[in-house]
């Protein structure tokens, strides 16, 4: 047990330490855990054998990853990409595939050593370039988008790639592993479905991928309004961790790619309410296990091989980063992809990814690799990821730059490109706000931590989402940074303050406009940050207050213009106030001086309303001011 | 002429309640907002709702030697919000009456853009009246506050002719440069049915400021 607390402290610190510095540098996160991973493996030895065995633990943040990426892309979304996927993503893995194959070759590989070795270098780390998408803001860019179709199409890859391998075994490494059991690592795979016949396997195959589906469109929404409705977040977050790793096991027990079967399950929940929610409760295991995987990767450098054949490696990495990034140079041509976006694609994707580790490790059990061989590729793999972030670096501060001129003509703000409105709390109140919005194109991201409301908000087809807005990652996930405005118009009074005053805290640029239940709610509001405050009762009042005069026999214009000036005077008064109460006592926030400018305001509109405005100008309220009597006599 | 002569100060008063369909008095208004001797209130905006803040109106008056108002012309008037802006803030012992001379001296002229053809703002076109005669309420409303009236500063067929505008901003740019340096001689344009007839005589001013 002690040991395992010392491991963990071990590999927490080297990522608390090392990730901010790196970040700081500028290099990235992923670099500052590949770096950790460095020191804490074979420079200092704190960790060692049992990197290994907590990588393929690790890996599971990929999983997570890909149930992450497939909760942003709703089928329609998929179905639009199927060109770029198939054609793009197509053609790399199978260039590639043949180019690096042909290099192994020139090295006297047998044919099927070389093909596998093509096939493992084919594919490109999804972890380090999604998330190093994420932190720089590209994958929207249209480089960081097709770059997104290739890394898919690879993930899609890996399942025929497992079942094509064990086909290239040489004969004379399975007669050694016959001779001597190696006692070498070896991936403990549970298979349920190994030794039946191929056609009972397809079914098999079928009936997980359709079960995955079906259920997850069927039953995922009961499932989660039950969990909601017992209001246990940690029970939320079990049930969102649950569904990801009983679809990983699944897919693992029929052989397929867990990673592919999360992410078929993200695709199928991405037009869920619950989307953002889940994506909150995955995203810190996400990150931490993503992070654990590069430390591994980082700590399982063999610095003895790399010290003996540094040569070899070194060269062998940039191959592979040259000839990767010279295919899919090509292939951004081929499939227009312009400018700054070019580079981009090409650079991003150069290198070799976790798969790689994934594959090379099966490739040896299968007997198509060689032990040797396999433990140099693994350090050029390793390799190359670690060189990406150095790539990233080159892109930002050299080849961007050299298009930044091109893109000097500013646009007008394209309002509509993102969410730009978050609502907060869809009750009576935001509702009509978000109505009022969307009927004029606005585009907003709605949440409710009440999914019953969020329920009937879907049957009349306003997008909503189910998620406690007061959850910082809830609302990292909505948006916030790029929001332009947040609208909080949630029940609870507490909540409200505490949301405000994090937003203005966190995201100075984002303008609040807060829904206040009274004088001394919208004063906390105001003091909590909101820009522009509302009590919810006031206009509503106003307005039937006016139709009460109405009905008494005033004018209706007479009415409004009352109205309008009772408005004017409470506007002006009401900042006094607010000093006032912003110097009041904690305990007594009204106290006798705000009581008595309290009244004083209301006497003065008192004085307003009886005013006659025939009778003098006056600068409270004047308008259609006819001239005095008999001013006509004054001219001529 | 030097640079540091001192500018007339020009109030442009921009009255428009459709300005996502505008497309001549939306640029001219742009074009006026670049000129720092322009103070330039787009009426509709600040006062979405009708409820006109007549002090600051009529102190934006006392401050400034020009006083625009422009608008697309509706019904052969302003807007209702301009009218609603003469009703309020002219008031009796401001604008007039007999301590009403705040705005004596000061020049007013009204730049509009009109739909219809210049032909049918004639005599025997199907208007009847020119745009001058049918301004006649705002020419009288100059006179009595004591305001010297310039004719109109008119666009005719504004919706239909694109090359038209943009020589239309050019003398818009003219007029506003002519009024700031007093360039223009009342008595010779004061029975020109527009303004505009009188622009193309005058010098190229751009040039001169500099």
């Amino acid at each position: 047990m002690t040991e395992y607390f010392l491991q963990a402290f071990v590999y927490l610190a080297a990522a608390v330490i090392a990730v901010p510095i790196a970040k700081k540098l500028g290099l990235g996160s992923v670099l500052g855990y590949l770096i950790a991973g460095v020191i804490i493996g074979p420079v200092t030895h704190l960790v060692g054998q049992e990197t290994l065995t907590i990588q393929h633990f690790a890996e599971f943040g990929v999983v997570m990853m890909l149930f992450l990426v497939g909760l942003e892309l709703a089928p329609s979304m998929l179905w639009q990409m199927r060109n770029r996927l198939f054609g793009l993503g197509g053609l790399q893995v199978v260039i590639s595939t043949v180019l690096v194959a042909g290099i192994a070759l020139l090295f006297e590989q047998p044919w099927s050593v070389s093909l596998a070795i093509g096939l493992i270098f084919s594919l490109s780390s999804t972890a380090i370039v999604l998330q190093t998408f994420n932190e720089k803001g590209l994958s929207s860019t249209e480089g960081g988008r097709n770059a997104f179709s290739v890394l898919l199409m690879q993930d899609i890859a890996v399942i025929p790639m497992l079942a094509f391998i064990p086909m290239l075994a040489l004969p004379e490494l399975v007669a050694a592993a016959e001779g001597l059991q190696s006692s070498a690592e070896h991936h403990e795979q549970l298979n349920l479905v190994a030794h039946l016949p191929t056609w009972a396997y397809a079914i098999a195959i079928l009936a997980s991928i359709g079960g995955v589906i079906v259920l997850g469109h069927f039953l995922s929404r009961p499932l989660f309004h039950y969990v909601a409705s017992s209001g246990l977040r940690e029970i939320f977050v079990a049930t969102a961790l649950l569904l990801v790793v009983g679809i990983a096991a699944l897919m693992s027990l029929v052989g397929l790619s867990p990673a592919l079967g999360t992410f078929l399950a993200g695709v199928v929940l991405a037009n869920s309410e619950f989307r953002h929610e889940l994506e909150s409760n995955i995203e810190p295991f996400k990150g931490l296990l993503l992070g654990l995987f590069f430390i591994t990767v980082g700590a399982g450098i063999n610095f003895d091989i790399l010290a003996n054949q540094a040569l070899v490696i070194g060269l062998l990495t940039l191959a592979v980063i040259v000839v990767k990034a010279s295919v899919l140079w090509g292939l951004a041509v081929m499939f227009r992809i312009k400018n700054s976006n070019r580079w981009l694609f090409s650079l991003s994707l150069a290198q070799a990814g976790e798969f790689g580790f994934v594959l090379l490790s099966f490739s040896v059990q299968q007997h198509v690799i060689p032990t040797d061989i396999a433990s140099i590729l693994q350090l050029v793999v390793a390799l190359s990821m670690f060189l990406t972030p150095l790539l990233f670096i080159l892109f930002e501060h050299v080849i961007m730059p050299r298009y930044q001129a091109d893109t000097s003509n500013p646009k007008y703000d394209d309002i509509g490109h993102s969410a730009s409105v978050i609502i907060a709390g869809i009750g009576r109140f935001g509702q009509i706000v978000n109505r009022l919005l969307v009927a004029n194109g606005v585009k907003t991201v709605v949440l409710d931590h009440e999914a019953s409301q969020v329920e009937n908000l879907r049957k009349i087809e306003i997008q909503s989402y189910f998620g406690d807005a007061t959850r910082p990652d809830l609302l990292h996930t909505a948006g916030i940074e790029n929001a332009k405005l947040l609208i909080v118009a949630i029940d609870n009074r507490e909540q409200a303050i505490e949301l405000i005053t994090y937003v203005k805290h966190t995201y100075p640029k984002v303008k609040i406009l807060a829904r206040a239940f009274d004088k001394g709610h919208n004063y906390e509001l105001l003091q909590a940050g909101a820009d522009f405050t509302v009590n919810e009762t006031y206009f509503s009042a106003l307005e039937l207050g006016a139709e009460a005069m109405t009905e008494l026999g005033f004018h209706p214009f007479e009415v409004e213009q009352k109205k309008y000036a009772f408005c004017q005077i409470e506007a002006a008064a009401s900042n006094q106030l607010y000093q006032q109460w912003l110097g009041g006592s904690e305990g007594e926030k009204f106290d006798p001086n705000y009581r008595k400018l309290f009244m004083q305001m209301e006497d003065s509109i008192k004085q307003a309303m009886q005013r006659d405005r025939m009778d003098k100008h006056d600068g409270a309220e004047r308008g259609w001011t006819p001239p005095p009597k008999n001013y006509e006599k004054g001219f001529d | 002429m030097s640079a540091s002569q001192a500018r007339k100060k020009i109030l442009l008063l921009f009255a428009h309640p459709s300005q996502q369909r505008s497309e001549v008095n939306l640029p001219m208004f742009e074009l006026a907002k670049s000129l720092d001797f322009v103070t330039y209130v787009d009426l509709y905006r600040e006062y979405p709702r009708h409820h006109i803040n007549i002090n600051r109106e009529q102190q934006r008056l006392v401050e400034h030697d020009i006083v625009i108002f422009q608008f697309p012309f509706y019904w052969y008037s302003t807007p209702s919000l301009l009218k609603e802006w003469q009703d309020l803030v002219l008031e009796y012992n401001f604008a007039y009456g007999p301590d009403g001379t705040a705005l004596h001296g000061k020049t007013f002229i009204c730049a509009l853009s009109a739909g219809g053809a210049e032909q049918a703002y004639r005599a025997d076109g199907y208007n009847h009246f020119t745009v001058r005669e049918l301004l006649q309420p705002l020419e009288q409303t100059a006179r009595l506050t004591g305001m010297r009236y310039l004719p109109p500063f008119a666009i005719f067929s504004s919706r239909s002719t694109q090359c038209q505008r943009q020589q239309h901003l050019a003398h818009w740019r003219k007029l506003l440069e002519a009024l700031s340096f007093e360039l223009i001689n009342h008595d010779k344009v004061a029975e020109l049915t527009t303004i505009n007839d009188a622009l193309p005589a005058l010098p190229n001013l751009a040039s001169m400021a500099v």
